[in-house]
């Protein structure tokens, strides 16, 4: 049965998780600013608030304020819907993640994770594909030819690649015998699964670039031939929504990655968590996921900010005839391992 | 069991409702003065010409009716993939016949030129 107290719960547990990312999206977006603009040999934002900190406070209030346009010959409800469309798989993708064990607080445990279902990475994948669909239908709603070309392109990139991530998907599964993301962490406790499974590994950082449609894959933006892609008719808070779920996305990629790969929640250094007053930061937590997530989005940045667009033809080429046979490659060569080792 | 399952209700109930209050801050606090210039297409400053949704390649249909054939079957490895251990050397055999059928399917779309772009 369910108790009101375990509603509470959940309410406040996904009222942390949606603040975290949305936090997140605001200082991700200066963290990549940054970033880029060290790598550029620039500054980078610096003037709201001390190093840059209130600049995404400012740009929320700027987008907050801007006056938004609907294109004449647009069709108005899917193009106010789409954004929203968009958003939403973003906002609960990450809701299978386990943070951390569980804690005591006031001599109550409470579990790290908002639920930990059995089948959390078909949960992710189902998720992640509900968002082509509000890129394929703001590009067509916006009667746009830049955004109906910038939606087809999307559309199609992002199922091309949602075949490799789903083949990434599976090393680990087999590693762990479960879909549960806490037993694929548990699993984790001796050796994290990017050693035991490195083509997993590169292909899921590949894929999981297309799929968010980041550089060196975005083709679907590609500002020199489709002005801004399918968002290009959207200004105000419908472009604020499309940009949050663009960085969300790239947080909960990035979380689903370290837990798959590099152990979750789990600290590398847990033999220092004795160590007296500092010994917590070495205990596992979500701290070590933050810090796995804060990694693998410089990463991403700094993807952005060495490697050239790759082509159109090359990008579906790379798609179906190297990576879509890499992955099943993998898949049969790790599950012939384990079953010839005796699992 | 059941249980596990509503805590997504609630995240996503609140997603949704993130998704439309964002929607309505900038319907309440936005200007609003359309002109018959700002409401046209943004074709980079030039006059708009043509429709604004033209005709697609059918590459990209080709490409979708691939896609569900293919992720269909990636969702068959990883249910497999969970009960392996289980299924042992014969599992590992009946999954490879699978793989090898679609994986001929997938190289005559390829010979065929399904999967070329120019």
């Amino acid at each position: 049965m369910v108790t009101a107290a375990q509603i509470w719960e959940w309410v406040i547990k996904s009222l942390i998780i949606i603040l975290v990312l949305t936090g997140g999206f605001a200082y991700v977006t200066l963290y990549e600013r940054k970033v880029l603009a060290r790598i550029q040999a620039r500054v980078g934002p610096n003037r709201a608030g001390p190093f840059g900190l209130l600049q995404p406070v400012a740009d929320g209030i700027k987008l907050i304020f801007k006056e938004e346009l609907t294109p004449a010959g647009a069709d108005k409800l899917l193009f106010t819907l789409a954004p929203v469309i968009t958003v939403i798989p973003a906002l609960v993708v990450t809701a299978v993640i386990p943070w951390g064990e569980s804690v005591t607080l006031f001599g109550k445990t409470y579990t790290l994770y908002l639920t930990d279902v059995n089948v959390a990475i078909l949960y992710i994948m189902a998720v992640t594909s509900i968002s082509v669909y509000g890129i394929a239908l703001a590009g067509w709603s916006s009667n746009n030819k830049y955004a109906t070309l910038g939606g087809l392109r999307a559309t199609a990139q992002m199922i091309s690649y949602e075949l490799a991530l789903g083949l990434s998907f599976v090393g680990p599964i087999l590693l762990t015998g479960s879909m549960s993301m806490l037993e694929i962490v548990r699993a984790q406790q001796k050796l994290w699964f990017i050693f035991l499974q490195p083509a997993g590994f590169v292909l899921f950082l590949a894929a999981s670039l297309a799929e968010v449609n980041r550089a060196p894959f975005d083709m679907p933006e590609a500002e020199q031939e489709l002005t801004a892609g399918y968002h290009a008719e959207y200004s105000g808070m419908k472009f604020a929504l499309f940009f949050m779920a663009e960085y969300i996305k790239m947080i909960a990629v990035s979380m689903i990655g370290a837990t798959l790969f590099l152990g979750g929640y789990l600290s590398p250094l847990t033999m220092l968590s004795g160590l007296p007053v500092i010994g917590w930061l070495f205990a596992s937590g979500p701290h070590w996921l933050f810090l796995k997530v804060a990694l693998w989005l410089f990463f991403m940045i700094w993807v952005r900010a060495t490697l050239p667009r790759i082509r159109y033809d090359r990008l579906m080429q790379l798609g179906w005839k190297i990576m879509f046979p890499l992955g099943l490659v993998n898949v049969i060569v790790t599950a012939a391992v384990i079953v010839l080792a005796g699992g | 069991m059941f249980e596990d399952y509503l805590p997504l209700l609630v995240i996503l109930a609140l997603a949704v409702l993130i998704g439309f209050i964002v929607v309505l801050l900038g319907v309440l606090f936005g200007p609003r003065r359309p002109t018959p210039r700002k409401m046209a297409p943004y074709e980079s400053g030039m006059v708009p010409y043509g429709p604004g949704r033209r005709r697609m390649s059918v590459r990209y249909y080709l490409i979708a009716v691939l896609f569900i054939l293919f992720d269909i079957e990636v969702v068959f490895v990883v249910s497999w993939a969970v009960v392996l251990r289980k299924l042992g050397t014969l599992g590992l055999l009946g999954m490879l016949v699978f793989l090898v059928v679609l994986e001929v399917a997938h190289l005559y779309a390829w010979k065929k030129g399904a999967l070329e772009w120019d």
